[in-house]
């Protein structure tokens, strides 16, 4: 058994989520580099040389790459030869948010009473936190700070699975049709099919930390991912949503088994600002 | 083309304005979004007196990141305006001339922004750090309990954004999705 402090968690979490908020990753730098070449719009590219150049300010001033500093996604992945000592996992992940929007500036975002007190917690926790038990004796957590502009666009739906694949790009095209301009495009989808409502709702947001631009190992779905990808930006909502060529900049589809009844399909729509961290004890 | 706005405004300087047109705002805008509309159309549509004054002000849904050392904001660029759609016709009938956000409002609040001469301003979200390099003040001045969605007066200077939605009807977004829709 490995003894792993909880301050230790609550140090790494802290860490994470700060830089994730200041660093913008280089998978997503570069995919809105690469964005420039394709947009046809010039008002188009002045937005994407803006956010570009909004990357690069935030990591030299380290000060938030967008104010919506996000409901912290925490992804843990917990060696099951790993004793977590002097506290409870979640409690030194909550610990790690709330450290890092004092010592980071971010912005304190969640309410507590979501239907009447919506009273703000005042440090940004509680963290949506998802564990995972592995093997070994290792702990890696996985940050993705989660603005709501981007959430609130994303939509869940059980097919019927004679709708089958057509119905579940249908759906995920409908899905960035109908947030247009409000999720700041250029934007990232992750799509989760298969399991049950809970399920596909958690492959979705799965499917968003895969590094941008690779496609699932599966050719069928890779090549339903680059089907999505072509038909959304075909949609003409363009960066900002000022009208252009490219609206998203990536797809990832995670998919499990079903029930024979089902066809579970969620679309989680990621700005973007598409923060994420990752690190090990 | 680019046309500089000082505020406050005066009604001829919106109703000149064009979707697509760029602005450089300088001179006073009022934060507000979800919780600060919740009360300020409560106030208003029981007509009892505003924390402030809004005539020819422009409104900027935003919720800054809080200040380095001497600096005034942390992060602060816009949130999805369509929130704030259920307030806009009231916060608009006190004689707000402009609204910064970003993305679609309904159909209603472009008919309100005809009627008062007003327009809705988009600046780019996501760009926050970049953002708040052109504020170069800011004061909370009413409901600091609600943290980042209390209403600060920012002086802003040469603050860009573009007409999203003008007086007479013009949509950037529509068309802009029109002309490269495939």
């Amino acid at each position: 058994m490995r003894e792993v402090k909880a301050t230790e968690v609550t140090r790494l979490v802290s860490t994470l989520y700060q830089n994730a908020n200041f660093y913008l990753p280089d998978d997503v730098f570069a995919a809105l580099k690469a964005a420039l070449a394709k947009e046809e719009s010039s008002q188009g590219r002045e937005v994407l040389e803006t956010l570009l150049e909004n990357a690069e300010l935030a990591a030299k001033n380290r000060v938030p790459l967008c104010q919506d500093t996000g409901i912290a996604a925490v992804f843990i992945k917990l060696g099951r030869d790993v004793h977590i000592s002097g506290g409870s996992l979640s409690g030194a992940v909550d610990a790690g948010i709330g450290a890092a929007q004092k010592e980071g500036r971010l912005r304190a975002s969640v309410v507590a009473g979501a239907c009447f007190d919506r009273r703000n917690t005042g440090d940004n926790t509680p963290a949506v936190t998802h564990v995972e038990i592995i093997e070994g004796g290792a702990i890696q957590v996985t940050v993705l700070p989660k603005g709501a502009g981007s959430e609130n666009m994303s939509r869940l739906a059980m097919l019927r699975p004679s709708d089958g694949v057509q119905g579940l790009v249908d759906f995920a095209v409908e899905t960035v049709e109908l947030a247009g301009a409000s999720p700041c495009p250029p934007v990232f989808l992750g799509v989760g099919v298969g399991g049950t409502m809970d399920r596909a709702a958690l492959l979705a947001k799965l499917a968003l930390l895969r590094p941008a631009g690779t496609s699932n190992s599966d050719p069928e779905l890779a090549q339903t991912e680059g089907e999505i990808l072509d038909r959304v930006n075909a949609l003409g909502i363009g960066p900002a949503g000022f009208g252009g060529a490219v609206t998203c900049l990536g797809v990832a589809i995670e998919e499990a088994p079903c029930h024979i009844a089902s066809l579970p399909v969620a679309v989680n729509v990621q700005c973007n600002s598409f923060r994420r961290a990752t690190g090990s004890i | 083309m680019t046309t500089i706005l000082k505020s406050p405004l005066i009604e001829t300087d919106t109703r000149a304005l064009r979707a697509g047109d760029k602005v450089l705002i300088s001179g006073s805008v009022y934060t507000a979004r979800d919780a600060a509309h919740k009360r300020l159309a409560e106030l208003i549509a029981r007509g009892d007196k505003l924390p402030v004054a809004l005539k020819g002000q422009i409104i900027y849904y935003t919720g800054p990141t809080p200040p380095a050392p001497g600096r005034p904001v942390g992060s602060a660029g816009p949130t999805t305006s369509s929130r704030m759609d259920a307030y806009t016709p009231a916060i608009l009938s006190q004689g707000v001339l402009a609204l910064i956000g970003k993305g679609e409002r309904s159909a209603q609040i472009e008919e309100s922004l005809r009627a008062r001469g007003a327009v809705y301003l988009a600046a780019t979200g996501g760009a926050g750090a970049l953002l708040a390099e052109r504020i170069i003040a800011a004061e909370p001045v009413a409901y600091p309990e609600l943290g980042p969605e209390a209403v600060f007066r920012f002086q802003v200077d040469d603050f860009p954004a573009i007409v999203a939605i003008d007086s007479s009807g013009g949509n950037l977004y529509r068309l802009g999705r029109k002309q490269y829709r495939k």
